[in-house]
Parts: C-alpha cells; sequence; structure tokens
C-alpha cells in the first residue's frame, strides 16, 4: 500500500520539474522501477489516474522501464540475475550477495508540451 | 482547460522530452536528513524498530525501557494505522512520555510524520528516542525516517524463510532481534536456513536471539543499546 505514498511522491517531482521547464502540460513520464523496490505498476497507474487529475500530469501517461534484480557472488565473483525471489548464489551456492542491480525507483524524464517560440513550427 | 482551448494547443506548443533522474522519494530522503541533522544537535541516539505485526516490539520497547530506566533519559514514538492507544497506554505507564503518530491507513511511518512527532518531544532533555513503526516488513524499509538505528524483530513462529521472502528490509537492518525463542520446540523454525538467509542479504548483522517472555538474551541486547548512548 506504500503505492500511494510512492505516487504522490512521483507527482510532486514531476509537477517541479515540468514548472521549471515551463511546460503547460505533461504527456508522458519514464520512471525506472528496480524488481526490488517492491512497487506494483497497476498500483501506481491508478493512484496516478486519481491524483493527477487537476494538476499539469492529468492524463500523462507512465511509461515503466523494469530493472531486473542481479546478484554479484562475493565468495566465486559469478553474476546472476533473479526471476523470482532471493536465491543463494547460482555457481557456488554461496550467500555472500552483493546487490548489483533492481533497487532503482527514479523519474527518468518527462515529455512536455511548452509555448512554441516565435518563428518555429 | 476548455475543449477549444486543448483542440487549438498543437499548433501554439512544442513536445519536448526533459531529463530528470531524481529519486522518487528525494523530498522524504530530504526531510530525513533534516531529521537526523536535528537529532544529532540534540544528541539523541535513536533506533527504527520494525518487524511483522505480533513480533514483539512493543514488548521488547517496554522491556528496554525498564532496563535502560536510570541509566538513560527515554521517549517513544508509536506509530499506528489507527487510533488505538494500547501501544502507548503500556509505555506512558512506565512514565516514559510518548508520541503517538496514526498513519491514517498508511503502511508505514515517513521522515515528516517523524518530524512532527520530533516536536512534540523534549529532544534536548532526552538521550534515546525508541520509534516503533507500523507492523510490516515491506513498506517501512522504503522511508527513511533520519533515525540512526534499524532494529528488526523477527521471531520464530513468523518462519525461517522470512529473510529470503523480504530481502529489502532484511538488508537495510543495522541490529536483528530473534524473539519467541522460547517457542523453539514448538515451531518448526530452522534457524540454520534462517542464518543463511540473512547472511545472504547483511553480513554480519548483529544479532540477538531473545525471549521476551523468559528474559532470555535481552541483558545482551540492552547492554549492546547502552553503550551505544550519548555520553
Amino acid at each position: 500500500m506504500h503505492e500511494l505514498a510512492i505516487t504522490q511522491a512521483l507527482l510532486d517531482v514531476a509537477i517541479r520539474h515540468a514548472a521549471d521547464a515551463r511546460a503547460t502540460r505533461v504527456t508522458e513520464i519514464h520512471v525506472v522501477i528496480g524488481d526490488l523496490a517492491s512497487t506494483v505498476d497497476d498500483c501506481v497507474i491508478f493512484y496516478w489516474g486519481e491524483i493527477s487529475r487537476g494538476t499539469i500530469c492529468e492524463g500523462a501517461r507512465i511509461r515503466f522501464e523494469r530493472v531486473p534484480a542481479r546478484m554479484r557472488c562475493d565468495d566465486c565473483s559469478t553474476e546472476f540475475g533473479l526471476t523470482g525471489g532471493l536465491t543463494p548464489c547460482t555457481g557456488c551456492g554461496g550467500v555472500r550477495l552483493r546487490v548489483l542491480a533492481g533497487d532503482e525507483c527514479r523519474l527518468e524524464s518527462l515529455t512536455v508540451q511548452t509555448p512554441a517560440q516565435e518563428g518555429t513550427p | 482547460m476548455t475543449e477549444s482551448a486543448r483542440t487549438a494547443e498543437p499548433a501554439r506548443t512544442t513536445e519536448t522530452v526533459i531529463p530528470v533522474v531524481e529519486r522518487i522519494l528525494s523530498a522524504n530522503d530530504r526531510v530525513a536528513g533534516a531529521n537526523r541533522q536535528r537529532l544529532d544537535a540534540s544528541r539523541v541516539l535513536t533506533l527504527n524498530v520494525m518487524a511483522s505485526p505480533g513480533a514483539g516490539k512493543t514488548s521488547v520497547i517496554l522491556h528496554t525501557l525498564r532496563a535502560l530506566a536510570g541509566r538513560a533519559r527515554m521517549a517513544v514514538v508509536e506509530g499506528d494505522t489507527a487510533p488505538v492507544t494500547i501501544d502507548s497506554e503500556k509505555v506512558a505507564a512506565l512514565g516514559v512520555p510518548v508520541v503517538q503518530v496514526n498513519t491514517g491507513g498508511a503502511c508505514h511511518l515517513d521522515a515528516e510524520m517523524m518530524s512532527n512527532a520530533f516536536d512534540q518531544l523534549p529532544l534536548d532533555r532526552v538521550d534515546l528516542v525508541i520509534v516503533e513503526n507500523v507492523g510490516n516488513l515491506i513498506c517501512p524499509a522504503g522511508f527513511k525516517l533520519g533515525t540512526h538505528v534499524n532494529v528488526l524483530i523477527a521471531s520464530l513462529p513468523e518462519g525461517d524463510d522470512k529473510p529470503w521472502k523480504y530481502p529489502k528490509m532484511y538488508r537495510g537492518v543495522d541490529v536483528l532481534l530473534v524473539n519467541k525463542t522460547d517457542l523453539a520446540p514448538y515451531v518448526d523454525f530452522d534457524m540454520t536456513n534462517f542464518r543463511r538467509g540473512v547472511e545472504a542479504l547483511n553480513p554480519g548483522v548483529v544479532t540477538f536471539p531473545v525471549s521476551c517472555r523468559t528474559g532470555d538474551g535481552l541483558g545482551a541486547w540492552t547492554d549492546w543499546l547502552a553503550a551505544k548512548l550519548p555520553r
């Protein structure tokens, strides 16, 4: 249920950057979410539709870029991806692991409309 | 925006992509950073106690308050999803200042809630603040509070697979209490599998097997904590 708090934070960041860019409308937001970030896309989309209403982000599409979890074994240096839950090293069965990727939870970019300058098409 | 404005729009606007690359929870992180500065300025040690519901958070906190009474000036922040004051009343009964934070259904505390809670505590006259987070092994792991020590309480009846199922929580903790050791004869808890999961996520994390029912192991925990208190 933390998706509501995450979506609210996402909206706040998007509105701030859209204002900085003097945008009149946000049409798409690109978010990068790692598989270890415990965030459900559908849940974020649902809350986004509700809380972005009446803001500059109303109607903006969310493009999710999912980052698979990747681990590295400190014992044998094997790097392996996680498809489900956490597992021991696929090379040696060891458990001295470090996370290489999968923790991401960031707003990567916004696609915005801005008033056209004089002379531009 | 009116319909006519919307249809007229494409002729007068350009569409561009602007790079942002900002952590979604950056605002929470900033407030957490401000909380930490304030706590450090007041020389207060703060614990963020996390666990699943029923693991023994309140029992550990009450034991800790009794054990350190006279050795430290303490206060507690009780996080609950509903305005239920059962835990706060137990703390207040010990004569310890307590602030209750109702999250209004949300499953975790965040830095802003903590900032408001700290406003209500006499931080300059306290050595230790214990924050009891909402019982949940997922959401509290994502929201920094600005506290100093992340404490996780696991318990035997939950099962030995929890580190494997809640990796984010187990990765972020500084000290682990394994509670309800008195139930070992009655539940199938494989300590070896549990420890392997913990080791995978958080090698060498300080761990105390304890029983709030019998008191076993709690002395080692409170001694460890007392040594961390500001002098």
